[in-house]
């Protein structure tokens, strides 16, 4: 496998970094080499913001911006209005929302799945913010970017609450393209 | 079991290996994180250190070589400004002798307001007596930070150590980190000229031009006799630990007709660089220069050099590039990139060593044409 690179839209406060994170250190379960980065810039709670995440089968050794990811994740489709999403995704490349309704995009794989329902539901709710940065780990798993048992692993050994992993559960059985 | 950590936290766990006894600093991005992880391990008791949250830099300097003089381990982390805010008492702890460890978070100096990765902090210290080494992954920064300890304690030594780590590229990025327990890898700290607090005297610091010249010259013998230090504890520390560092990384140096040497987190992004060069046909090599005190004897000869440098000496030029040309006596192609956070990318990297052109200097994205 070559160098599969992710990039990862939200907004400040609502977990994209740890979103990054908890994939990343679930591809490093799997065997494989990954690194996580929030793009830093003047941002605050609100407002639109990217992390990145590469995995590679051998150490990487790029720290320069994701330019053309494999695949994009939207954990917050209202960046969309203000935010080219899909701007340097590679033809063909993966799109997940995180939305109750399907989406088509002309020359991407366009998979959704309502993380936020899921999150409400399971009732992972912290300062009034539905959590979303755990039950994505199970749509990214269906999707086989990694393995269930990993993304499983890395949930429990950021988060006691065992909630966080039966919220990617049902987001691995309710995803759809 | 396999962890994912910021090159923060990294520096933060050496530090709970290594069990200072003082840990004094002030918070300042982007290495506040590192500081708020030793508070919390204090809080926790897993660091059983005295931990001094300082007004200021320069207090926590001041609080780090007072601790030091009565012979315990001591560290602290900065930052630009910090760091720059700290410069009498940087000067201070090598001129007396303190084996201080400290993390510098390689970020730019204002105005204009920036926070971003750049070694112009850093490199405005090169000339206090610290040895400085500058790392390029989260592991490298764990280990750098471990071995820190051991090489300025060493008593050939006795001189503080900065482990420098780019701001954000580094501080910031989650990479799989690889802890050790160090067991007897840093022997307990012995400084010969200890002060004992519980028997207090007075000391006249006055030297005149005599003893002074000879404490100066103390130091640069003690600098060079490091070299032979840092070896050895890089050797020991590969036996033990199975991680091999060195005065530089070469990377396909040995064939090379043009070596990019470089340092930090774009030295190993150059690495990239040099795999598409090297799939063209062009015999390039990166070698990343990873200690900077004491400048080593660079292994360049025969070779067209492009030097990168994340810093510049206002009417000079790339401190990196001048040192080089100096050492080596040769011109080089000069590469002013990457300060304030811009980015630089292995391309980008791959086009510096393309179009290069030797003798003269280019600052990327402003009078370059590659």
């Amino acid at each position: 496998m070559t160098m599969y690179e992710i990039r990862i839209h939200s907004r400040g406060g609502q977990g994209g970094v740890t979103a990054a994170r908890l994939l990343a250190l679930s591809a490093i379960h799997d065997g494989k080499y990954a690194t996580a980065c929030p793009f830093y810039g003047a941002e605050r709670r609100g407002a639109p913001v990217v992390s990145f995440v590469r995995i590679n089968e051998t150490p990487i050794k790029i720290y320069s911006q994701i330019k053309k990811p494999d695949m994009v994740v939207v954990l917050d489709t209202s960046v969309m209005d203000v935010v080219d999403v899909l701007h340097g995704l590679k033809h063909g490349g993966k799109v997940l929302l995180n939305s109750a309704n399907k989406k088509e995009f002309a020359g991407f794989f366009t998979s959704h799945v309502d993380l936020t329902g899921i999150a409400l539901r399971e009732n992972l709710v912290v300062a009034g913010s539905p959590i979303l940065n755990t039950p994505v780990l199970g749509a990214l798993a269906k999707m086989g970017i990694i393995s269930v048992d990993s993304a499983k692993q890395s949930i429990r050994e950021m988060f006691t609450d065992e909630r966080n992993v039966k919220a990617a559960e049902a987001a691995y059985m309710e995803m759809s393209a | 079991m396999k962890k994912i950590a910021t090159g923060n936290k990294a520096v933060a766990e050496a530090v709970k290996q290594v069990q200072p006894a003082v840990v004094a600093a002030y918070p300042i991005t982007p290495q506040t994180e590192i500081v708020e992880q030793i508070a919390e391990f204090v809080s926790s008791g897993e660091l059983k250190s005295r931990y001094i949250p300082v007004e200021s830099e320069h207090s926590a300097m001041a609080a780090c070589i007072g601790a030091s003089i009565t012979g315990v381990r001591t560290f602290t982390a900065t930052s630009s400004h910090g760091l720059l805010y700290m410069h009498e008492m940087t000067n201070w702890a090598a001129g007396a002798r303190l084996p201080v460890v400290m993390a510098n978070v390689n970020r730019s100096i204002g105005p204009g307001w920036n926070i971003w990765a750049e070694h112009t902090d850093a490199m405005q210290e090169r000339d206090t007596g610290w040895l400085q080494v500058y790392v390029s992954t989260v592991q490298e920064a764990y280990d750098a930070t471990l071995m820190a300890f051991r090489i300025a304690e060493d008593n050939e030594v006795l001189l503080p150590v900065m482990v420098n780590l780019d701001g954000f590229t580094l501080s910031h990025i989650m990479q799989p980190l690889d802890t050790v327990e160090i067991g007897d890898f840093i022997p307990p700290m012995h400084l010969p000229h200890a002060i004992d607090p519980k028997n207090p005297a007075g000391y006249g610091g006055l030297t005149g031009p005599d003893q002074h010249f000879k404490f100066r010259w103390d130091i640069e013998r003690s600098m060079r006799d490091s070299v032979k230090i840092i070896g050895a504890t890089e050797k020991e520390f590969a036996n033990r630990f199975g991680r091999k560092y060195g005065f530089t990384e070469d990377y396909w140096c040995d064939d090379a007709d043009v070596v990019v040497v470089s340092m930090g987190t774009l030295g190993k992004e150059a690495e990239v660089a040099i795999d598409i060069l090297r799939k063209e046909g062009v015999r390039a090599g990166s070698m990343r220069l990873r200690w900077l005190r004491p400048f080593p004897d660079l292994d360049l000869k025969g070779k067209e050099i492009v030097v990168i440098d994340r810093d510049y000496s206002f009417g000079f030029g790339g401190i990196l590039a001048k040192s080089i040309q100096a050492q080596q006596k040769t011109d080089v192609f000069s590469v002013i990139a990457g300060l304030g956070g811009q980015e630089v990318t292995y391309e980008d990297i791959a086009d510096f060593i393309r179009k290069r052109r030797i003798g003269e200097e280019l600052w990327f994205g402003v009078n370059d044409h590659v």
